[in-house]
């Protein structure tokens, strides 16, 4: 598989993640984000980082970044999209997922291992991961709070698009399993149409054993499992 | 022309911010200190002196992009 990782100024994750691709045996290159156009990819990571300095609101400055309308293209095309941390706030700045990230209720840097449990396995972005596993991966932010108003939290819980949920060790759902006031503890959303995706935490820190972590190899795992599905159902 | 924009958080956004600043103010004893909400103020130098044509430019700047209208408000006031 091929997969784009977009380059802001500020980006800085996209190494980790165009790393990540290449050691799970997959390709993987820059987009850098005054282009227009992405190549061809099979997928599109938009990396964690602090794009534009996060000046004004995150991820605000960065959706209007001329890559932006080539991603919002391949989306609309079914196209796969998995946005990490800034790249999870740039895709609701963009209207590509709905809610907004705002700053951290403690208003605290988090940077730590968090617990993620897995509402929906049936996802583009989540098929690989068993089902009731607790994924340990880490946190790296200022402003990952999750917000959305009460209707819209509700049909992202009934359409099963909320993803990921911080939870304890054992998997529980607790207040304080949840480091930065995200409503209902949501970690990580879809769009409707489940090509979209982002999440607060870094899987991309979490695929080697050096790292703590091979959790979040799963996320990749998944995409690449169902870009090969989609490859085969083309072929047949 | 100038442009003096504020914007604030939404009521139903939760403003760490707002309540630590909210706490401190009491903390040094001032008194009668209620609900505090921290936001953002810009100052917009603008050019021509056609106050509609200005608003609506600038009401369309903030809901794109000035602020975002999921967690945001925002107040646009015009100077000649």
């Amino acid at each position: 598989m091929n997969i784009a990782v977009l380059q802001f100024p500020a980006s800085n994750c996209d190494q980790d993640a165009i790393h990540v691709i290449r050691l799970l045996g997959h390709h993987s290159y820059y987009v850098w984000h005054k282009d227009g156009g992405l190549g061809n990819p099979d997928a599109v990571i938009v990396p964690g980082g602090f794009s534009y300095g996060d000046y004004l609101r995150c991820g605000a400055i960065a959706r209007f970044s001329p890559v932006m309308q080539a991603v919002k293209r391949f989306a609309d095309d079914g196209g796969l999209v998995l946005g990490i941390c800034n790249g999870f706030q740039i895709l609701c700045e963009a209207g590509l997922l709905p809610g907004a990230l705002v700053r951290n209720r403690d208003l605290q840097f988090h940077c730590e291992h968090v617990f993620l449990k897995t509402l929906n396995s049936e996802t583009p972005f989540t098929n690989k991961i068993p089902v009731g596993k607790t994924l340990r991966v880490p946190i790296a932010h200022g402003e990952g709070c999750y917000f959305a108003d009460e209707a819209t939290l509700d049909g992202l819980f009934a359409n099963h698009q909320v993803l990921w949920q911080y939870c304890d060790v054992n998997g529980s759902l607790t207040e304080t399993a949840i480091p930065n006031g995200s409503l209902r503890g949501i970690a990580g959303i879809c769009n409707e149409r489940r090509n979209v995706a982002g999440l607060m935490p870094h899987p991309e820190r979490a695929s080697e054993e050096i790292l703590g972590s091979t959790d979040g190899r799963l996320i990749f795992e998944s995409v690449f499992a169902a870009l090969q599905n989609k490859a085969t159902a083309r072929a047949a | 022309m100038k442009a003096k924009i504020i914007i604030t958080p939404k009521k139903a956004v939760v403003d760490p911010q707002g309540k630590t600043v909210q706490g401190a103010l009491e903390h040094m004893g001032y008194t009668g200190v209620g609900t505090v909400r921290v936001g953002k103020y810009l100052e917009i130098e603008l050019s021509g002196n056609d106050q509609a044509a200005a608003r609506q430019q600038l009401d369309d700047a903030c809901r794109k992009f000035l602020s975002n209208p999921v967690i945001e408000d925002y107040k646009l006031e015009l100077e000649p």
